[in-house]
């Protein structure tokens, strides 16, 4: 890797919009302030991705973001040698750039990724706060403004796939929930420019399926939906097919409960 | 408009009470037929006269057959007329009046040509069905069921379409055909399976169907959960039952119909739901007894407003479908004297409550409204600040009509509310409604069965459907023995014992499985090497994922044994010195054994019946339990009783396998002869039943298996299990033959 790369790539330029829904934002800054590693949990779409963002772009950190999967391997965060014409080039993962150039690295939906890649992570979460290229025969130690941000979704992961007892013992945790209706009425406004009559609407229509949740349903609808509705609404859909389409048809294919949230959406946006 | 001496020349019949009726009747038939519909109905009359079956015939088809003939076209009449003859020539005229009555609910539900001549054909199957047959020949003898099955036509057609009441009466003609009585009473609806089948049958939204649907409404929108408990409301014609909430639950109807206007069943459960929900959430209860009726009714009405109110500030899109159900009154209806109106009035003050668009004019109704809206206006009101309105409005508008006898019912009746009893608090005794409408049960005796009986149905093949809840099955762990005698057969078995140990090694699961396109691996997976490598050379990009991996793989079965515990199991096989139970012990004993050193998940049941009110089903292993001695001194205790109802107890061993957390599921059923009960003539009927359960096992991904020690088995095994099935000639063999017969089944 050459020594031009450039870091600012990553760096956040506009502010994201962060709704705080508690203290969570003085937290976060004082785990950054001594760089504590930080496990974000939530349901889905409840704006855990949204807060790192927001951080990065306050703290004027520069933000790596990595979508953990099943087939990620363990070079797939630190890095590997490529092959080219002469031989071989080293190319670092996105792991190592955070930690050489001073990131926050954001590894989304951590549980995903196998339980031996995780391990990786390991000697950059605790006091040595070094990455070991064993490959490469290197040891790098990490930038003063590293840190190692994770986020995972207790809910709907299978048992296999929890995170083992080591990992989790390294972090920081912050918890997230929907937001309160009130606030979560104020996201949706924000996010879309709906006035607040239909966001409280929408809310109200979100909360019938969190009741719904463990009793055929995996997770209720998310702020994110609700945003999608709203946007919907706001290109001039109405708003029983726009919440229809945003918000029942994606979370389920339970007959029986596409019917009780299509009702839901009936008696709360009356004709 | 009287008849004419022609009219009256025509009618050749000699009654004098025909006669009497006769001006009525033909002015009843000039407003519906036309002049030569006219000349065929006086004929019919004189056709049905001549069959000789008395006035009664004649009176009936004179009151309805004008009606009739409107409605399906003039040329039925002459269908009826002959159809009548030939019933009046049959053993069954005595029926000829029943079914000339039913000929007016039949057109009128039916308002279709092909689909009365199907119900006339109906009527003659089901007469030649339930006549008593002897010899074979069944058309000398009266069907007792006729007139009843006749007289219960017009109630089913409000219920059940023509196809439903086909199906109700194969039912009833299949389900006892040795048995007039009861199959009378059947006939007559008096029996429980006879209101089950209609019930089935029903059209409209059926609760049993819309259950989840509800639960899900109730906790999505109201956070709330409810104890439902339906009624029916198609046998209690007298006092039609209305929907309540008392400590038991919600009470609520078993049936909704669509509405004319296009309200679905399942939102007419909604609608009643919410309405429910919101007494739940926001009415508190008041003293009764300060009250009169009146007073209360009107309370009440604006009771259910308010609540309604509320719930409408959370979901506005409510009103519509509470508007669509609620009746609208008309408000100046002709008033008779004697009549009390109290009830429509109250009811057009709860449609005015409801409804913003009422348009009445009643300046006391827009009073009140006005003073409701204002309450409500204020926020925060209570069941308490209603109950002052309530008694201004019938101090307002009380008149003395209201006391009369008489009421006034019309469009006064609100479906999705329920009769508000939750409301009240009596505090003096004495002249409270009751409301317990059946006595409570007798204490539970402690006898001998613990655990409730479990229900299952049972498949009649003649009728092609299920007998709903028709088999009552009981569970116990099985009594124990001295466990001592297991380890003595297996003893006695130790050579086989061997051999089997050699052939569990070479079955037990091999544990690895090879993983390829690994980045990181155990090995070097060399095909890929050297593919990735020719890429390589040849100057393209490599597959770098040339490693391989191990996992290891077990094998994930679970079985469950089921073992026919019959009275047949005590007989001793000729050439064995040693009876089939003591046999089958040993076997069992056998396969417990080697199915433990499998390690493989396995569960032992035996069961036999007396009667489908008594099928017993006894564990002797759960699947989590260890192979030791209460394992073997229940087998130890097996014994054999009675007959062998088989359906009932592979539905149950089913139910617990498929709970079962594993790839394979295996039933394996060990029986000596073919499903039998002494309560069932009809051999094919279990075996039947037993093919249907066996097949529904399959689709739950239940592989069953039979072995059978019947050699007379070839003749229904096959039917019942397909080809997964062995027959064991030589029974002495099978202690050896049962393990083998499984390991190759899991091989």
């Amino acid at each position: 890797m050459s020594d031009t790369f450039d870091i600012k790539q990553y760096q956040i330029k506009q502010e994201p919009f962060y709704q705080a829904q508690d203290n969570e934002v003085t937290l976060y800054e004082a785990a950054y302030a001594a760089r504590l590693p930080i496990m974000l949990k939530g349901p889905t779409g409840c704006g855990k991705s949204r807060f790192v963002e927001h951080m990065a772009w306050k703290l004027r950190k520069p933000l790596i973001t990595v979508a953990c999967n099943e087939d990620m391997t363990a070079s797939d965060l630190v890095g590997r040698y490529l092959l080219d014409a002469n031989g071989t080039r080293w190319l670092d993962g996105p792991l190592t750039l955070a930690a050489r150039y001073g990131a926050i690295c954001y590894l989304d939906e951590i549980v995903e990724a196998r339980q031996d890649t995780t391990v990786v992570i390991h000697p950059l979460t605790d006091h040595r706060r070094s990455l070991p290229l064993d490959k490469k025969g290197e040891l790098v130690s990490a930038h003063p403004d590293f840190q190692l941000v994770i986020s995972y979704n207790p809910g709907y992961q299978n048992l296999m796939k929890d995170l083992k007892q080591s990992t989790k013992q390294r972090f920081a945790g912050l918890e997230f929930e929907y937001a309160k209706p009130e606030v979560e009425i104020g996201i949706v406004s924000k996010e879309t420019g709906v006035d607040s009559e239909i966001s409280a609407k929408l809310v109200k229509i979100g909360g019938t399926a969190r009741n719904l949740k463990g009793h055929g349903l995996d997770e209720g609808i998310s702020t994110r939906l609700l945003v999608y509705a709203a946007t919907l609404i706001q290109q001039g859909i109405t708003p029983r097919d726009a919440c229809r389409m945003a918000l029942v048809r994606p979370i389920t294919d339970d007959a029986d409960i596409r019917d009780t949230l299509d009702h839901a959406i009936d008696a709360v946006f009356a004709e | 408009m009287t008849a004419t001496p022609e009219e009256r020349q025509l009618l050749k019949c000699n009654f004098k009470r025909v006669h009497d009726v006769f001006d009525g009747r033909m002015a009843d038939a000039r407003k519906h037929l036309s002049a030569e519909g006219i000349l065929a109905y006086i004929e019919g009359a004189n056709a049905i006269n001549r069959t000789g079956r008395g006035e009664e015939p004649v009176l009936v088809y004179l009151e309805e057959m004008p009606q009739v003939a409107m409605r399906l076209g003039e040329d039925v009449i002459e269908e009826v007329v002959s159809f009548t003859r030939t019933l009046a020539k049959s053993p069954n005229s005595k029926a000829i009046p029943n079914f000339l009555q039913s000929l007016g609910a039949a057109a009128r539900a039916l308002a279709n040509r092909e689909l009365f001549s199907e119900y006339l054909n109906l009527v003659v199957q089901t007469a030649i069905r339930t006549s008593p047959k002897v010899h074979g020949i069944d058309s000398m003898y009266t069907s007792p069921c006729l007139p009843d099955f006749l007289d219960s036509v017009p109630h089913l057609l409000t219920l059940l379409s023509l196809g439903g009441i086909k199906k109700w009466v194969d039912y009833g003609t299949l389900a006892y055909p040795n048995d007039p009585d009861k199959q009378q009473e059947y006939f007559q609806l008096k029996t429980a399976d006879s209101r089950a089948v209609v019930q089935r049958e029903r059209h409209g939204t059926l609760f049993a169907d819309s259950e989840r649907k509800l639960d899900l409404y109730l906790r999505g929108l109201w956070q709330e959960d409810a104890q439902y408990v339906p009624y029916s409301l198609a046998f209690d014609e007298i006092r039609k039952p209305i929907p309540y909430l008392n400590e038991q639950g919600l009470h609520l109807p078993d049936v909704y119909d669509d509405l004319p206007n296009g309200v679905r069943g399942i939102d007419r459960y909604r609608a009643l739901l919410a309405h429910l929900s919101a007494h739940r959430r926001w009415t508190t209860q008041l003293i009764a007894d300060n009250l009169s009726p009146f007073q209360r009714m009107a309370v009440e009405v604006f009771e259910d407003a308010r609540v309604e109110h509320l719930a409408m500030q959370e979901f506005p899109g409510i009103r519509s479908l509470w508007c669509k159900i609620h009746p609208k009154p008309i408000e100046n209806v002709e008033q008779i004297e004697g009549m009390s109106y109290i009830r429509h009035r109250l009811a057009i003050l709860s449609r005015a409550l409801l409804d913003p668009a009422h348009n009445y004019k009643n300046l006391v109704i827009q009073k009140y409204v006005a003073l409701f809206a204002e309450l409500m206006a204020k926020g925060a009101t209570g069941t308490i600040d209603i109950q002052l309105l309530g008694v201004k409005f019938i101090a307002e508008t009380k008149v003395a009509s209201d006391s009369a006898g008489k009421i006034y019912f019309e469009d006064t009746e609100i479906d999705y509310r329920d009769d508000n009893r939750m409301m009240w608090v009596f505090i003096e005794e004495g002249d409270e409604e009751t409301y317990d409408e059946r006595p409570s049960p007798p204490a539970e005796s402690e006898d001998e069965f613990k655990v409730p009986p479990r229900m299952y149905p049972e498949w009649d093949y003649n009728a092609e459907h299920y007998r709903p809840d028709w088999v009552s099955l009981y569970e116990h762990m099985h009594p124990k023995s001295n466990p001592a005698h297991i380890d003595k057969l297996l003893e006695k078995h130790s050579a086989l014992a061997k051999r089997l140990k050699k052939i569990i090694d070479l079955l037990k699961p091999q544990n690895k499985v090879r993983i390829r396109y690994q980045e990181e691996g155990a090995e070097l997976d060399l095909d890929v090497a050297v593919r990735s490598l020719i890429d390589f050379k040849s100057g393209a990009q490599p597959d770098i994922r040339i490693n391989m991996s191990h996992r290891h793989d077990g094998r994930s079965v679970a079985i469950s044994l089921l073992l026919d515990l019959s009275a047949s199991l005590s007989d001793i096989p000729e050439g064995c010195t040693q009876s089939k139970l003591e046999l089958s012990q040993e076997a069992v004993s056998l396969l417990a054994w080697a199915v433990d050193q499998m390690g493989d998940p396995l569960a032992i049941g035996g069961f036999h019946s007396d009667t489908r009110h008594n099928v017993r089903y006894w564990h002797f292993k759960g699947y989590k339990e260890p192979w030791g001695d209460e394992v073997k001194s229940r087998l130890a205790g097996m014994e054999a009783n009675f007959s062998t109802r088989m359906g009932a107890a592979i539905r149950h061993a089913g139910h617990y396998l498929a709970h079962q957390q594993v790839d394979k599921k295996l039933l394996l059923v060990l029986t000596d002869g073919e499903p039998a009960d002494i309560d069932t003539s009809d051999a094919q009927l279990l075996i039947e039943d037993a093919r249907i359960a066996v097949r529904e096992l399959d689709q739950e991904n239940i592989y069953t298996y039979c072995i059978n020690l019947d050699p007379r088995a070839d003749e229904y095994v096959a039917d019942i299990f397909g080809k997964n099935y062995a027959v064991i000639d030589n029974i002495a063999r099978l202690p050896e033959r049962l393990p083998q017969l499984f390991m190759s089944l899991v091989k």
